[in-house]
């Protein structure tokens, strides 16, 4: 995941400033040194990075946070503040046409991801507002890129309108888009092929379609991993195309993301949607404050939860709430919920939008397999019905009919009943929202505060929802 | 001091008129990086008025922007300071005579011993692996090398491992067409390993000279397709021992600091001898070569530096960094 080793710098420089009660200017000064530091190695460019950590020096040693009891605390606010400003304040939606087609045309450097992100947004738009897009296949400079949109469009079922190579693109467009007119598409995305910034003849050429297709949006498409780069690709395609969002792909990986910082600050322009995944549907809308607690280690905690909504079948979480409440969480509710685990993508990814996970040391190399899941599945699934009810049944002979059942050495059924029994335990307890036993799991010192927070957040709102359940369910009585 | 001094006499008027053509190109291709390479550093230059905490600061700031590596970023800065405290080293020329002094060197120590010859198998087939992340230029990368052996007369294979993302067999497949060279695919989403194996035997079999072997795009932090990344190498040692000759990690110019990260990612899952450098004919900066060598201790064995079949060039280190610091000594020995 994104982030972390910038995350991971911040807090060791915030953390310094804690152990004091009251702080000078010049510990202000030397925790903005580390900031900045911190910034500059992910990448984040150097003008961006100047003005940032001048903004929160000033706010930091005015009267604020020099005379606050908790300064350390008062200075995390400011870094946030200032970060989600940094990467823009709200969320930016797709511009929309007053009459259709939208039209919303890729551009970028070549292997950003120009391509993929348009069928994703495709896909995207198709499944949540039940649209009828039609990407045109612009790129008819690099080999196969045609055939690359067309297999995409197949498999996520959306129509491609081509030409092949020999045409112009500037054409393409103008047939796609009376073809569009003609079937009545909602959206129209435009592919087009990868260029640099600095060639007159390509830039040219997407000045004219530009011109033509007069597209509502134009998405600059840009790798997460881009160095200093970033600012003079995105500078060049605003001057002379003047894009109206970005699309930051590639944040699977473990890039810090200054781009993500830098392009905001530098063009002005919002970043729209971000790509995270491999997948088809791993696009998803880019929330600025979000990524600044994310940044900060405070965890991702609405992004889970919105996850969690979508993902997770409500009944069923009932289910197993009125379970755990009963002290009867067995092998079916566990197989039950690491399903639901997985709906929700890479368990290394879930784990990180956990507040204080991001940085937790144990957890800092996690490399969950996802067949891990699996195997720990196929044990599950070797039981009999009786022992999924009953997990105390388990004695040696079972567990070994159970190894030799799933193909697992008996060694991991062990382990597996072993972390049965303690997320038993521990679901008893969050459940009657007791989290003694849990304090140290967020490490000590400042982000295991942050996380309690956080955690403490959460599971107020987890009982405010579950008092308004009530409340309605009585009501409906 | 070996290389500084050359580097100097080199500029000192011995200057030797023996640019032919092939060389020229190679210039051009590079003349945006070393540009703003030079610029980046002239500016701070020119900025210069005493050496102060600030000074260090915009020096960090600079290299790091331009590309060097945040590490050796800071280690220059670091011992500079030294430098300055021992030597009290004050005025302009010799601040700016130190900072490159230091580059130069650092570039020269890190670079010994390094291998950047591409290895060919005595007799047989010959497998260069390539690996990297998605969106770098693996196939591109393999169309051009592919197109230069067979210009050299050699019998060339290409096996399009990529059997992930959509289109991308198809696009190995029309750089075959163009160059005249067989291409072995497997089905889509099909077992990579598979269409290695098939390759490699289907090359032995017909007494091929070069088999170029391509791969999906994968990030370094994903566990699974590393693993499928070492049992590709593995499937391909086990046919032929020697096998694969090289493995090219590639790398796009643009990438920032990620990009030494993804080095030693890759270098933990297959033992990769050796970069691909693509995408140099933007405004990438050329620091990112001294990152890599000083940070990385891999090879720089091609680079990339433009979309037609023979952008794809040797690496010339010692040219290279002679053309990143031309712009910086000219000028800071007149003034």
């Amino acid at each position: 995941m994104a982030f972390e080793g910038l995350t991971e710098r911040l807090q060791t420089a915030i953390s310094k400033l804690k152990r004091k009660g009251k702080v000078s200017e010049s510990d202000v000064k030397e925790v903005m040194r580390e900031i900045r530091l911190a910034l500059l190695e992910a990448d984040v460019n150097f003008q961006v990075v100047k003005d940032f950590v001048k903004k929160v020096r000033k706010r930091a040693i005015g009267s604020e946070v020099l005379e606050s009891l908790t300064p350390a605390q008062q200075i995390v606010k400011i870094v946030n503040d200032e970060l989600t400003k940094v990467m823009g304040s709200e969320v930016s939606q797709l511009n929309q046409a007053p009459k259709i087609p939208t039209i919303i045309m890729m551009v970028g450097l070549q292997g950003a991801g120009k391509t993929t992100t348009a069928g994703k947004l495709a896909l995207k738009l198709k499944k949540e507002q039940n649209a009828r897009p039609l990407l045109i296949a612009g790129d008819i400079y690099r080999p196969a890129a045609i055939d690359q949109l067309k297999i995409l469009g197949e498999n996520i079922k959306v129509p491609v309108f081509s030409l092949g190579t020999d045409i112009s693109p500037v054409e393409i467009v103008r047939q796609g888009l009376e073809f569009a007119q003609e079937k009545k598409n909602d959206y129209v995305i435009i592919d087009t092929a990868g260029r640099l910034q600095i060639d007159e003849k390509l830039m040219n050429e997407l000045a004219e379609i530009k011109k033509l297709a007069l597209p509502n949006e134009i998405l600059l498409t840009v790798d997460a991993m881009t160095g200093q780069n970033a600012v003079d690709v995105a500078k060049g395609f605003n001057e002379q195309l003047d894009v109206t969002g970005v699309v930051l792909t590639k944040l699977d990986g473990d890039t810090r993301g200054g781009a993500a910082l830098s392009i905001r600050a530098v063009t002005g322009k919002p970043i729209k949607f971000i790509g995270q995944g491999e997948k088809m549907t791993d696009l998803d809308l880019f929330y600025p404050d979000r990524m600044a607690s994310r940044i900060l280690g405070m965890g991702d905690m609405l992004t889970l939860i919105e996850k969690a909504q979508q993902d997770f079948d409500e009944k069923k979480a009932l289910e197993v709430q009125s379970k755990m409440r009963e002290n009867s969480f067995d092998f079916n509710d566990f197989i039950d919920q690491m399903e639901q685990l997985q709906k929700m993508g890479p368990m290394e990814d879930v784990i990180k939008m956990i507040p204080g996970m991001a940085n937790n040391p144990a957890l800092k190399n996690i490399k969950v397999d996802p067949k891990d899941i699996e195997h720990t599945k196929a044990v599950v699934y070797s039981m009999t019905s009786k022992e999924r009810e009953d997990p105390d049944l388990l004695n040696p002979s079972r567990r070994r009919r159970i190894a030799a059942g799933s193909g697992r050495p008996v060694q991991e059924v062990n382990r597996m009943i072993k972390q049965f029994n303690q997320m038993k335990k521990m679901m008893n307890k969050v459940s009657k929202g007791n989290f003694s036993g849990m304090e140290g799991m967020f490490g000590k010192g400042i982000s295991g505060k942050l996380a309690k927070m956080s955690m403490n957040s959460m599971a107020r709102k987890s009982k405010k929802r579950k008092l308004k359940r009530l409340r309605s369910k009585r009501k409906r009585k | 001091m070996g290389f500084f001094d050359k580097l100097k006499r080199a500029f000192s008027g011995e200057k030797k008129e023996q640019q032919n053509e092939d060389s020229e190109k190679y210039n051009k291709g590079l003349e945006k990086s070393r540009k703003t390479f030079s610029d980046k550093l002239n500016e701070l230059f020119a900025n210069f008025r005493t050496v102060d905490e600030d000074f260090f600061d915009d020096l960090e700031e600079t290299l790091i922007e331009a590309d060097v590596g945040f590490d050796t970023a800071v280690r220059i800065s670091d011992e500079l300071k030294q430098e300055v405290k021992l030597k009290n080293v004050k005025s302009k020329s010799e601040v700016s005579q130190t900072i490159i002094e230091k580059l130069v060197n650092l570039y020269e120590i890190e670079g010994q011993n390094e291998d950047k010859e591409l290895h060919f198998s005595e007799k047989g087939l010959t497998v260069f692996l390539f690996v990297g992340v998605n969106g770098v230029g693996k196939t591109t990368t393999i169309g051009k090398l592919a197109h230069r052996y067979r210009q050299e007369g050699k019998k060339v294979m290409l096996a399009a491992g990529d059997t992930f993302r959509a289109g991308a067999t198809e696009q190995l497949v029309e750089w075959g067409r163009r160059v005249d060279v067989t291409v072995v695919r497997g089905p889509e989403k099909s077992d990579p390993a598979s269409v290695v194996f098939d390759a490699i035997k289907k090359a032995r079999d017909d007494n091929y000279d070069i088999l170029l072997v391509d791969t999906a795009g994968r990030l370094q932090n994903k566990v699974n397709l590393m693993n499928e990344l070492a049992k590709i190498s593995r499937i391909i040692t086990r046919e032929i021992p020697d096998a694969p000759q090289e493995i090219l990690l590639t790398l796009d110019a643009t990438t920032g600091q990620n990009a030494l990260t993804q080095a030693k990612q890759f270098r933990d899952v297959t033992h990769v001898t050796g970069i691909v450098l693509t995408k140099l004919d933007g405004t990438a900066r050329g620091g990112i070569v001294l990152a890599i060598r000083n940070e990385l201790h891999l090879p720089v064995k091609l680079v990339g530096l433009g979309e037609q079949m023979d952008d794809l060039r040797d690496f010339k280190p010692e040219e290279f960094v002679l053309g990143l610091f031309k712009g910086l000594l000219d000028e800071n020995s007149e003034s």
